[in-house]
C-alpha cells in the first residue's frame, strides 16, 4: 500500500490534454473540490500532455521530450494531482522507465513519487466529506484499465461515489474489461474497438443506470460517443464534475 | 522462414481482413465469450489468495529468469543427462531441420503411422502437413486437436485448440467426418466416439510424438501435463517416442518443477494439478514391462536464440504457454485465434510472432492491443507483455532497431506527425493554438483519416470552445 502525505498547503494540478480540450468543466470541478478542502491549487500554464500517446504508439523519444518538459514545469516539491488514471499511471510508472539509465532517471523517479490520481488524493490525502444535495438517482461506474491496474485507485473512486447519499451505484458485470479506447488503437483497429465498446454499452444498459461515471476522459469520450451514435439516452460524466454538481444541488 | 511453406502458395497475411471476417462471425463471438467466462472464473477461484498468488508468481518469474540467464549451459547439461539416461538428443536450428529429424527417425523404423499428443512446437513445424507430404499418417489424439484435424484447421488457442467451436459444430464434424457416426450433441457420447476411434489408433501407432512442458537439466527429465491420458498413451504405448521442445523450456533443477506446474495448471485450466503428470526420464529399461524402447528429444531453436541476447525481449522466452493471457485478452476474446494468422495468438502471440516471423510481415499484430494490462496482471511468470508490445511498436518505426524487419513502417507519415506532436507539446503557444483550433474547427473537420475511423461507430468528440487553460486563467487559479 502506498504511503500518503498529510494534507499539503499547495498542490499542482496536471489537467491532461484531453480534459484541456474536451472536458475543461471536469478539470475545473476537480480543482474546485481540492480548493474547497483548503488546498492552494497551482495550475502551471505551460503544461501540456503526459506523453502517453507517443509512448504507446511506439515513439518513446518523442514521449521523452514531452515528459522532460513536464518535469521541468512541475519542479517544486508539491504533490501533482491528475484527473485521469491513465495519465497518472504514465507519469507515475512509466516516466522512470522511459529515461532508461540516463541521468534524468533519478529525477523522473522523484517526480513520479509526487504523482497522485485525483480521487486517490481526495480520499487519502484530503479525507474529503461530501454532502449530496441532488435528487435520488442510479449510476454505474466504468473502471479505466490504468486506473485499475496501474494506479489501483478504483476503490477510492467508488468510495467517493458512495459518499453521495442519494446516489445508488450499480456495478457493471464486467467492470474490469477494457472499453476499447486504447488511444490510437481506436483508430488503428476500429473494428475491434467497436466490438469492445458495443459489449461495454450492453453491460451499461443492463444496470438500468441513468448515468455512467468514469475517471478517465478517454474512456468516457469513447463510450459516450458510441452511446450517442446509437441514440442511447445514458449520459457520461467525469466523477469530479458529477460530484461538484451533486454537492451544489444540480 | 520462406522455405517453410514453399510447397503451397498461401495468401499473404492480411490482419485487417482476418479481423473483419472473425468479427462478422457471431457464432464465434458467442462461443468465445461462453468458454472464456468459465475458464477465467475457474482460474480466479484457484488463485483467490492474492498474496500467496503474487508470491508464487514471483517465484515462477525467478525460476524462468534464472534458467534463461544460463540457457546454453543448461541445454548442454540437459543433453548430457538425457544421453546418460538413454534418451537420444537432437538439435534443430530451423523447423525444416526438425521435420527432417522426425522423418529420419520414422524411416529408420520403417514407420508410416504416428500418434501425436498436443504440441505447439509441432504446430510451429507444420509437422502434420510435412509428414502427410511424405506419405505418413499423423493422428492428433488430444480431443481438441483431433476435432480440428478432422476439419483441416489449426488450433485457435494454445491450450484449448478447438475453443472456437461449440457442441453443435463438433457434433456435425464427427457425424460428417467419422464413418458410421450418428449425429449426437450429448457430450458424453461425443467423448465416447472420440475415445473409440483413438483407442484403436494408439495400438496401430508405430511412433508416438509429444511436446514437453518443461525439461529438467539437473536430471534429464521431460515433464508433460495433460488431462486426457492421451499424452501418456503416446509416450508409452508405441515402441518409439519422439518429444519436441523449444530450447527455452529447460529449467535448472527438479525443485523448480512444482511451483511452475502449479502456476501452469492453475493458470491454464484452474486446476490444482492435471489428471496426468508425466515425468519421463528414460526409455524402457531391461526387465521393465512397458514404455517405449527408444526416446528421442528434439530441441528446436526456430529464432529463439536471436531473442535471447536482448534483456528486455528475452522476457518473451519466460513464457510457459499457459494460455491465460489469451483468456483475459479483450482483443483475443473478440477475434479468436485464427485471425492472428500464425501459430501463437493473443498477447503472447503479439510479442512472440513478430520476433519469430519478422516485423516486415507482422507489424500489424502489435497494434491490436489497447495496452489494458489484463495479460500482465495474470501472467504466471510476470512477463511485462504491454511493455514488450510498446517495444515492438517502436521497432516497427525504428531504422536502428534489433528485431528482424525493424523499421518497416519508418516512412509512414505517422513519424512526422509524432515529431510535430512533440514540438507542440513542448511549446505553450503552439499548444494553445492547437487546442483553440480543435474547439473552433472540430465540428467542421471532414470525416477522413483517423476521424473517419472514429465516427464509424461513435459521434465525433466535442471539443470545448474554452480550454481548461483558458478557464483556469479566467478564474484566477494560481500559476505561481
Ligand atoms: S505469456 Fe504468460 S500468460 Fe501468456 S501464455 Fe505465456 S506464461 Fe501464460
Amino acid at each position: 500500500m502506498r504511503q500518503y502525505p498529510p494534507k499539503p498547503e499547495k498542490a499542482y494540478f496536471f489537467g491532461t490534454c484531453l480534459v484541456d480540450m474536451a472536458y475543461p468543466k471536469a478539470g475545473m470541478a476537480a480543482i474546485r473540490l481540492m480548493q474547497r478542502e483548503g488546498v492552494r491549487v497551482i495550475f502551471p500554464p505551460e503544461q501540456s500532455c503526459c506523453g502517453q500517446p507517443a509512448y504507446n504508439s511506439g515513439f518513446p523519444a518523442e514521449a521523452r521530450q514531452v515528459a522532460e518538459k513536464q518535469m521541468e514545469i512541475f519542479d517544486k516539491p508539491y504533490p501533482i494531482v491528475v484527473p485521469s488514471g491513465s495519465c497518472a499511471g504514465m507519469m507515475r510508472h512509466h516516466y522512470p522507465k522511459i529515461f532508461g539509465n540516463s541521468p534524468l532517471r533519478a529525477r523522473a523517479e522523484a517526480f513520479s513519487e509526487r504523482v497522485f490520481e485525483w480521487s486517490e488524493f481526495l480520499v487519502h490525502v484530503l479525507d474529503i466529506q461530501l454532502e449530496d444535495r441532488g435528487a435520488p438517482m442510479t449510476v454505474t461506474w466504468h473502471s479505466s484499465c490504468h486506473a485499475a491496474r496501474e494506479m489501483g485507485v478504483i476503490g477510492d473512486s467508488k468510495a467517493l461515489i458512495r459518499k453521495l447519499k442519494n446516489v445508488t451505484l450499480v456495478e457493471l458485470e464486467n467492470e474490469h474489461q477494457c472499453c476499447g479506447f486504447g488511444g490510437t488503437f481506436s483508430v488503428k483497429q476500429p473494428e475491434i474497438s467497436e466490438a469492445m465498446v458495443e459489449d461495454k454499452i450492453e453491460d451499461i444498459q443492463q444496470t438500468g443506470a441513468a448515468a455512467l461515471l468514469g475517471g478517465d476522459c478517454g474512456c468516457l469520450m469513447n463510450i459516450t460517443g458510441a452511446m450517442a451514435h446509437r441514440r442511447i439516452p445514458i449520459t457520461g460524466h467525469h466523477l469530479a464534475e458529477f460530484i461538484w454538481e451533486r454537492i451544489h444541488g444540480d | 522462414m520462406e522455405t517453410k511453406d514453399t510447397k503451397r502458395v498461401e495468401k499473404p497475411f492480411d490482419f485487417k481482413a482476418n479481423v473483419i471476417k472473425a468479427l462478422g462471425n457471431r457464432q464465434l463471438r458467442s462461443n468465445l465469450k461462453f468458454a472464456m467466462g468459465s475458464m477465467t472464473a475457474k482460474r480466479k477461484a484457484l488463485f483467490s489468495d492474492t498474496a500467496a498468488f503474487e508470491a508464487l508468481r514471483a517465484r515462477g518469474n525467478a525460476i524462468r529468469r534464472r534458467a534463461l540467464l544460463q540457457l546454453p549451459e543448461l541445454l548442454e547439461q540437459l543433453e548430457r543427462k538425457c544421453t546418460e539416461n538413454g534418451i537420444t538428443v537432437h538439435w534443430a536450428e530451423t523447423t525444416d531441420a526438425a521435420n527432417e529429424i522426425v522423418l529420419g527417425i520414422l524411416r529408420d523404423h520403417g514407420a508410416t503411422r504416428v500418434v501425436k499428443g498436443k504440441s505447439m512446437v509441432s504446430e510451429e513445424m507444420h509437422l502434420n502437413r510435412f509428414l502427410g507430404d511424405h506419405g505418413i499418417e499423423s493422428l492428433e489424439t488430444d480431443l481438441g486437436e483431433f476435432i480440428i484435424q478432422l476439419d483441416g484447421e489449426t488450433p485457435s488457442h494454445i491450450i484449448v485448440p478447438a475453443i472456437h467451436k461449440n457442441k453443435q459444430e463438433i457434433a456435425r464434424t464427427f457425424h460428417e467426418k467419422l464413418p458410421d457416426t450418428p449425429y449426437t450433441e450429448v457430450v458424453e457420447e461425443l467423448n465416447a466416439i472420440a475415445r473409440k476411434t483413438l483407442r484403436k489408433k494408439f495400438y496401430e501407432g508405430e511412433v508416438g510424438l509429444s511436446g514437453v512442458n518443461m525439461a529438467v537439466a539437473e536430471t534429464g527429465t521431460l515433464c508433460l501435463v495433460e488431462n486426457e491420458g492421451n499424452g501418456r498413451m503416446c509416450t508409452t504405448v508405441p515402441p518409439v517416442h519422439i518429444a519436441v521442445m523449444g530450447i527455452e523450456k529447460v529449467v535448472e533443477k527438479l525443485s523448480d518443477v512444482p511451483p511452475l506446474l502449479r502456476l501452469l495448471t492453475g493458470s491454464a485450466t484452474g486446476q490444482l494439478v492435471t489428471t496426468y503428470v508425466n515425468m519421463i526420464t528414460s526409455p524402457r529399461k531391461p526387465g521393465e514391462k512397458d514404455g517405449p524402447r527408444e526416446v528421442h528429444l528434439i530441441l528446436l531453436d526456430n529464432g529463439r536464440s536471436t531473442i535471447l541476447p536482448d534483456e528486455k525481449l528475452r522476457q518473451t522466452l519466460q513464457c510457459i504457454r499457459c494460455g491465460t493471457c489469451l483468456n483475459h485478452c479483450p482483443v483475443y476474446t473478440r477475434i479468436g485465434g485464427h485471425a492472428y494468422g500464425f501459430v501463437y495468438p493473443g498477447p503472447i502471440g503479439k510479442i512472440l510472432t513478430p520476433q519469430m516471423e519478422g516485423l516486415d510481415r507482422t507489424s500489424a499484430i502489435p497494434t491490436a492491443s489497447t495496452l489494458c494490462n489484463a495479460c500482465e496482471e495474470v501472467c504466471p511468470v510476470q512477463i511485462p507483455i504491454p511493455d514488450l508490445i510498446r517495444r515492438l511498436r517502436n521497432e516497427s518505426y525504428d531504422p536502428d532497431g534489433s528485431v528482424c524487419g525493424h523499421g518497416v513502417k519508418r516512412n509512414l507519415a505517422e513519424t512526422a506527425v509524432w515529431k510535430a506532436w512533440a514540438l507542440v507539446n513542448r511549446h505553450r503557444a503552439l499548444n494553445a493554438v492547437g487546442t483553440r483550433m480543435a474547439g473552433i474547427f472540430g465540428p467542421m473537420l471532414p470525416r477522413i483519416g483517423p476521424l473517419a475511423e472514429w465516427t464509424r461507430s461513435r459521434n465525433r468528440p466535442e471539443f470545448a470552445r474554452k480550454s481548461l487553460h483558458d478557464m483556469a486563467r479566467e478564474e484566477g487559479i494560481s500559476d505561481e
